[in-house]
């Protein structure tokens, strides 16, 4: 059931009390009234209120003598102060010392109902805020990063520790590793969680987009710069930037980013007036920039000062034991999803996703389950809803007989083993495929 | 629960045949008996000169005071301004679960804001304004459904914007009380 907002009014003149009582009861709200400033107060001890609507003249303490008061007491409670003898400079004082509002008696209804209106929003919008914060506290954004495996406990481990600092780090790891994941957990886990994450794949862009898109423009720095607009930099202010691909920018690039992360201060293309930027830089790249440092073509000073911090993700052929962790995990994201019944994967399926040797790593793996829910139509994940087909290599494949073995039991798996149908497929006869089936010892 | 009985007291002076209107439409809403009543007070002590109306709050109070007997329900009709000290106007207002309301017809014709008159537009915005204030006296608190008659109404173009009745959820909350 909802909760009622709750309104204690405060004011000596009884008639006030009881029409504002009257007028905010029939509102539906729990309403409770005191005559002066120390019974509010007594009240206050032992109840909580939403909304404190108090007189500014009573006698003994006087209204905004008790507004201080309450702000010790329940600093969220909204306090609107009102008032016969309305001065601006009463009404500065209420708001600076943390009034909500200020009303002048008598009010007109339509006020009034705006006065509780935008004060009952206020409320929803702190109780929402708080409630936000607080699954952003829970988030932790670790829980993409799913295994049990040395190599990615090692990472979590890495990502636990550099997230708290300021350092800049760079991931490295081949393509569909996660990198983006963990760079999502050390800003998620980092101060700055509050503040944007902001992504910029710098391989999709050429340079003068990069450019564009990293330091803002001004209308009219360049045909079709119709509006100002605001950079990368600046959008992560306070926040972090994830720069993915960091070893496609070209040499130019490379320079203003050096100066970027030195001076945090730039200029918007077409500009003249220089923007500071307060920002983490976390970058990521599948190529060996070390090696890029030795040819020439990426810079030693800048690769130092990205190179506070490394993070390398390992393949997926490398943590083999948190395939089915991980098979687990996306059945359970895409069946929610897709809105489909929870289903499993038969032990022939799995064991054939863990000889496989992902070369495009996690991205591959998930793609590869998300189709299987997508085409699959049972309870289970089976052989023929996975996409091996001809020209998929199992990673166990060492010799031309594993080939061969391998090949035939996933033909005769496509035609439920029936011999003739399969032995078709193949283009051999009956009896060649009698004895291919005995020589391997393939069962159904 | 019970249907309750009516009572309308007249405070004022009202057009022959209005409050036989209104009292037909309330019967209607709230399927009850609906006697009128004219009250013989002087409503001159209620007047406040400084603001030049009426105070609701004591209005209110004399209503309850007579204490109309075999009646459930009694509801003072005005035709004078009526305010409360912390409002600049009401149009009524209602012990809520009570016995007594008020209303006043005063603000809700189109001459008082330089429109031509229409009886029968004033007619049904106090026959509204009665069924809400009646809708206070029997429990029920400000509805959010738009048509609704127990939405509350801050002018008179928010009074035109309802029905002259309860909405469903209103009824059901009627029923429970």
């Amino acid at each position: 059931m909802e909760k009622k907002i709750s309104i204690l009014i405060v004011d000596d003149e009884e008639s006030v009390r009881e029409s504002l009582n009257l007028w905010f009861t029939e509102d539906g709200y729990r309403v409770e009234c005191a005559e002066n400033a120390k019974q509010a107060l007594s009240i206050l001890e032992s109840d909580v209120f939403d909304i404190i609507l108090t007189d500014l003249k009573m006698p003994g303490m006087d209204g905004l003598e008790l507004l201080q008061r309450i702000k010790t007491l329940n600093k969220d409670s909204i306090i609107i102060v009102m008032t016969a003898f309305a001065t601006v400079d009463t009404a500065v004082r209420a708001l600076k010392e943390g009034a909500f509002d200020y009303v002048t008696k008598p009010f007109d209804p339509d006020d009034l109902s705006h006065l509780i209106r935008n004060a009952t929003k206020q409320i929803s919008l702190a109780q929402e805020n708080e409630t936000l914060k607080k699954r952003v506290d829970s988030l932790e954004s670790v829980e993409d990063l799913i295994g049990k495996s040395e190599a990615i406990k090692l990472v979590l481990k890495e990502v636990e520790s550099v997230a708290p600092t300021n350092s800049s780090v760079i991931i490295t790891g081949e393509s569909g590793t996660g990198k983006e994941l963990v760079a999502r957990a050390i800003h998620a886990n980092s101060l700055r969680k509050f503040y944007p994450l902001v992504s910029v794949h710098c391989g999709a862009l050429t340079e003068s987009l990069l450019e564009s898109e990293l330091f803002g423009h001004e209308k009219g720095a360049f045909t079709g710069a119709l509006y100002n607009r605001k950079g990368r930099f600046e959008m992560a202010d306070s926040g972090t930037i994830f720069l993915d691909e960091i070893a496609t920018i070209s040499q130019k690039m490379q320079v203003e980013l050096l100066r970027v992360l030195e001076t945090k201060r730039f200029m918007r293309v077409g500009g003249n007036k220089e923007i500071s930027s307060d920002f983490r830089v976390i970058c990521a790249t599948n190529r060996d920039l070390k090696g890029m440092v030795e040819k020439g073509t990426f810079r030693e000073d800048l690769y130092y000062r990205l190179n506070v911090m490394n993070i390398h993700v390992p393949p997926l052929r490398e943590r083999i034991e948190d395939i089915p962790l991980l098979v687990d995990y996306f059945i359970k994201k895409y069946c929610t999803s897709m809105n489909k019944p929870l289903i499993t994967i038969e032990p022939a399926a799995l064991k054939r996703i863990i000889g496989y040797q992902f070369p495009g790593n996690i991205r591959e793996l998930e793609n590869m389950i998300e189709r299987a829910i997508v085409v699959g139509s049972g309870k289970k994940i089976v052989l023929k809803d996975l996409p091996f087909g001809k020209d998929t290599i199992d990673s166990s494949v060492e010799s031309l007989d594993d080939f061969e073995k391998a090949f035939i039991l996933q033909i005769l798996n496509k035609y439920s083993w029936n011999i003739s149908r399969t032995a078709h497929a193949l283009k051999v006869d009956r009896v060649t495929l009698y004895n291919k089936i005995k020589k391997y010892g393939l069962k159904a | 629960m019970n249907a309750p009985a009516i009572t309308i007291l007249s405070f004022g002076r009202f057009e022959r045949g209005f409050l036989e209107k209104i009292s037909e439409v309330v019967m209607q809403e709230y399927n009850c008996t609906v006697t009128i009543k004219e009250a013989h007070v002087d409503i001159s002590e209620y007047y406040d000169p400084v603001r030049r109306q009426y105070n609701g709050n004591k209005l209110l109070n004399e209503v309850a005071s007579l204490n109309i007997a075999g009646n459930s329900k009694t509801i003072g009709l005005f035709s004078v301004d009526l305010f409360i000290p912390i409002l600049t106007f009401i149009f009524g207002q209602a012990q809520l679960g009570g016995r007594s309301a008020i209303a006043s017809q005063y603000r809700l014709s189109n001459e008082r804001y330089g429109m031509p008159v229409d009886e029968n537009l004033l007619l049904q915005r106090f026959a509204k304004e009665v069924i809400h204030e009646l809708g206070h006296t029997l429990g029920l608190i400000h509805c959010h459904t738009p048509t609704c008659v127990m939405r509350s109404s801050t002018y008179v173009e928010d009074i035109d914007q309802k029905e002259a009745q309860l909405c469903a959820k209103c009824r059901d909350e009627l029923i429970k009380i």
